[in-house]
């Protein structure tokens, strides 16, 4: 299955310089023109589905704004330690 | 611990050992780098810090590093360094850090010479660095005083959080007589609260001199000021010489003083009712002593090694209620007994003036050829 | 037929370092003071060394650089950084002390205090922002301002007759023998921004082994004072700055070598 990603945007921090959108591979980042954060720039968000959680994002980001998350799948290795093998 | 027979400068620089500085930083300059010198020496024997800085400038701003994180520490320089220091003394008094700093004054301005003076009597007391701050400064008239005065230094430093500087003339530095130093101290083992030396278990802690706000700035300037206050409150002295029945004062402090002393003792000899008054404390200055003092005054002779830098201190304590005769010598120059001893008698004898310029008559005197620079 | 389920798990890619405060900071959008902020936080974090780092602020606009990160700092005159971050060192050895320095306060006024700690081999580690400009006063030429470049204190460009050439640090400073890690690197994209924070990561190796003065040069932008856009000032960089200001390694002490982390 393809890895999911997804970023949390800490509005006091995101200053909207686009860095990220501008970097972000997979271009699923835009500022959200309809939010302002309360220092009155607008937030960096997700505007589509794709991000894989490459944390690109967060390299470039000055303030240190964007938590990622990406959700994949765990390796074989630790699958065989950890579950249980149904069979039918 | 018995006498010894002890320079200046090597006095003051064990007398800080002694008192348990932690860290030197400093620079060769003439007539205070025996202190460097023998830090250099003594300092990695005790396995605590020296370095001899690339400047005077870097040396007063090490001094303010380590005085962050609470540790006792010393500068030492002359003149035209301390000039360099000035910048740095000012971000010290702006952190409200403590520090010490010997100042072994010589001829000036400018690179002047290296024998001794009291030119820096304004840039320590009044003056320095930019900004409203007050450092305390202490001045010996003889090597013990030195020894006592290096090692109080380091205490009022830390009880007041502020810089404490011991003003020595050229003269004291170089000088050589016999003197006691102090029992080594163990060194600190606590430290402050507002120390920074690393978080560990605890919030952070920043010390900067930067208070952008000036709502906060204000505040501070009166803190400091409040302190300031506390300071002359407890911390003036001074000694006193033949004052009890004297009709006549000399005011002079550092080796000005104690020269006049041996004048005083030749014109008692002489029957004249004269007496010492030698601040020890230039910041703060003695003038509650100095007003009480000139209630039972017919005149004072204000000796220094300067162009009149304290004579201005004595005129705002004396307002003119007795007469003020000038003598000084300038440029490195220091003054005989004799000539004390003359300025002594001119005072007790000729008509005096509580108005004018002190400064101007014994300027006028000169030229005139009443008295001459021999 | 098996049908294995499929196991996944929510991975924490990134998250903010604990060595940053959560105080938003004053720079300018895009400005990569940020960047490197962040990447000293994160390089703390990952050496565990919070709690036993003092930093020394400069003058320049990351005077109040202590109000953006969670452990002690002192603030120091300008350019005198190195010396104060000297002073603490020699009482507080085992701590790591590191200054963060603009051009004006280290290639400026605080010359000839950055010369002798890397003279001195000083085990201290500097991060020295190289934006060719001064930020925090408005715009004026640095020592580091490139040939023709317009400030408002070099109008009509950089004059080299008048002004003299730009000054390379990192390369002055290689030819220490108190040097054991000085490096140049730059903020303007993710590939060189993961090349700082390992340098980054490495100076402070070099401090933790006592292998002398370390300092990582990082070119950087200032679209405000460049008077051009976030990304016109990264492309900038790359095309006017990075030809005078290579980035390398100019001194990398052997103990140094294979250093894995």
């Amino acid at each position: 299955m393809p890895v999911k990603g997804w970023i949390d945007v800490d509005e006091i921090f995101c200053k909207g310089c686009e860095l990220c959108i501008y970097e972000c591979p997979q271009h699923v980042m835009a500022l959200d023109m309809e939010s302002l954060t309360p220092k009155g720039y607008h937030p960096v968000t997700l505007v589509m589905e794709g991000c894989t959680g490459c944390g690109i994002c967060a390299i470039v980001c000055p303030e240190a704004a964007l938590t990622v998350y990406r959700e994949a799948p765990i390796k074989t290795n630790k699958v065989v330690q950890n579950t249980t093998v149904t069979t039918t | 611990m018995a006498k010894e027979f002890l320079e200046g400068n090597f006095a003051m620089a064990e007398a800080a050992v002694r008192a348990g500085v932690e860290a030197y930083f400093g620079y060769p300059i003439t007539p205070q780098t025996e202190i460097l010198e023998w830090m250099s020496h003594r300092m990695p024997e005790l396995n605590r810090a020296f370095l001899q800085a690339e400047s005077e400038v870097a040396a007063i701003n090490m001094v303010y590093g380590a005085a962050c994180t609470g540790a006792r520490v010393m500068s030492s320089s002359s003149s035209p360094g301390v000039s360099l220091m000035m910048e740095g003394l000012s971000y010290i008094a702006g952190t409200e850090v403590p520090a010490v700093l010997i100042d072994v004054v010589r001829g000036g301005p400018g690179l002047g010479n290296i024998a001794p003076s009291q030119g820096d009597y304004n840039q320590l007391v009044h003056g320095g660095g930019h900004g409203d701050y007050h450092p305390i400064v202490l001045a010996p008239a003889s090597v013990q005083e030195a020894i006592d005065l290096t090692v109080l230094a380091f205490d009022l430093a830390e009880k007041y959080r502020n810089i404490c500087i011991v003003m020595a003339d050229g003269s004291i530095g170089q000088m050589m007589e016999p003197a006691e130093l102090p029992e080594m101290r163990p060194l600190r083992t606590t430290t402050p609260d507002w120390a920074v030396n690393g978080c560990l278990n605890r919030p952070q802690r920043i010390l900067t001199s930067i208070l952008i706000d000036p709502t906060l700035e204000e505040i501070y300037n009166h803190k400091i000021l409040d302190t300031w206050y506390r300071i002359q409150a407890n911390e003036i002295r001074y000694k006193e010489y033949y004052l009890d029945d004297a009709e006549f004062v000399v005011v002079g402090f550092g080796t000005a003083g104690r020269i006049a002393l041996t004048a005083i003792r030749n014109a008692r000899a002489e029957g004249i009712k004269v007496g010492l008054f030698r601040p020890i404390s230039l910041s703060p200055f003695p003038f509650p002593q100095l007003e009480e003092l000139i209630k039972t005054t017919q005149g004072i002779l204000v000796t220094e090694m300067n162009t009149g830098q304290m004579l201005e201190d004595v005129r705002m304590a004396v307002k003119g209620r007795v007469p003020i005769e000038f003598y000084a010598r300038l440029g490195g120059i220091v003054p005989y007994p004799d000539e004390i001893l003359g300025e002594i008698r001119r005072l007790v004898h000729d008509p005096k003036s509580s108005d004018g310029d002190p400064r101007r008559r014994w300027m006028q005197r000169l030229k005139d050829g009443v008295i001459t620079l021999s | 037929m098996m049908d294995i389920p499929i196991q996944t798990e929510v991975l924490t890619v990134y998250s903010r370092p604990d060595s940053l405060s959560r105080t938003p900071s004053h720079y300018c959008p895009g400005c990569t003071h940020g960047i490197a902020h962040r990447l000293i936080a994160e390089v703390l974090d990952e050496m565990d060394i919070r709690e036993k780092t003092i930093g020394v602020a400069p003058v320049g606009c990351a005077v109040f650089a202590y109000n953006y990160f969670d452990f002690d700092w002192v603030e120091a005159a300008h350019g005198r950084a190195p010396a104060m971050a000297t002073g603490i060192k020699r009482v507080l050895p085992d701590r790591f002390v590191f200054t963060y320095q603009g051009d004006g306060d280290l290639a400026s006024i605080g010359m000839s205090e950055i010369m002798h700690v890397a003279g001195r081999g000083e085990n201290i580690t500097v991060i020295f922002i190289n934006n060719a400009i001064y930020g925090m006063t408005g715009g004026q030429m640095a020592p580091t301002t490139l040939p023709g470049q317009k400030t408002t204190s070099s109008p009509h460009g950089r004059d080299v007759e008048t002004m003299g050439y730009p000054l390379h640090m990192a390369e002055v400073l290689s030819t220490m023998e108190g040097s054991g890690y000085i490096v140049r690197r730059s903020l303007h994209d993710p590939k060189n921004i993961r090349l700082a924070k390992k340098a980054i990561r490495t100076a402070f190796e070099t401090q933790k082994r006592g292998l002398g003065f370390s300092m990582v040069e990082l070119l950087s932008t200032c679209p405000t004072n460049w008077g051009v856009s976030v990304q016109e000032a990264l492309t900038w960089l790359v095309e006017h700055m990075i030809p005078v200001y290579p980035l390398q390694d100019f001194k990398v002490s052997s103990a140094l070598d294979g250093l894995k982390f």
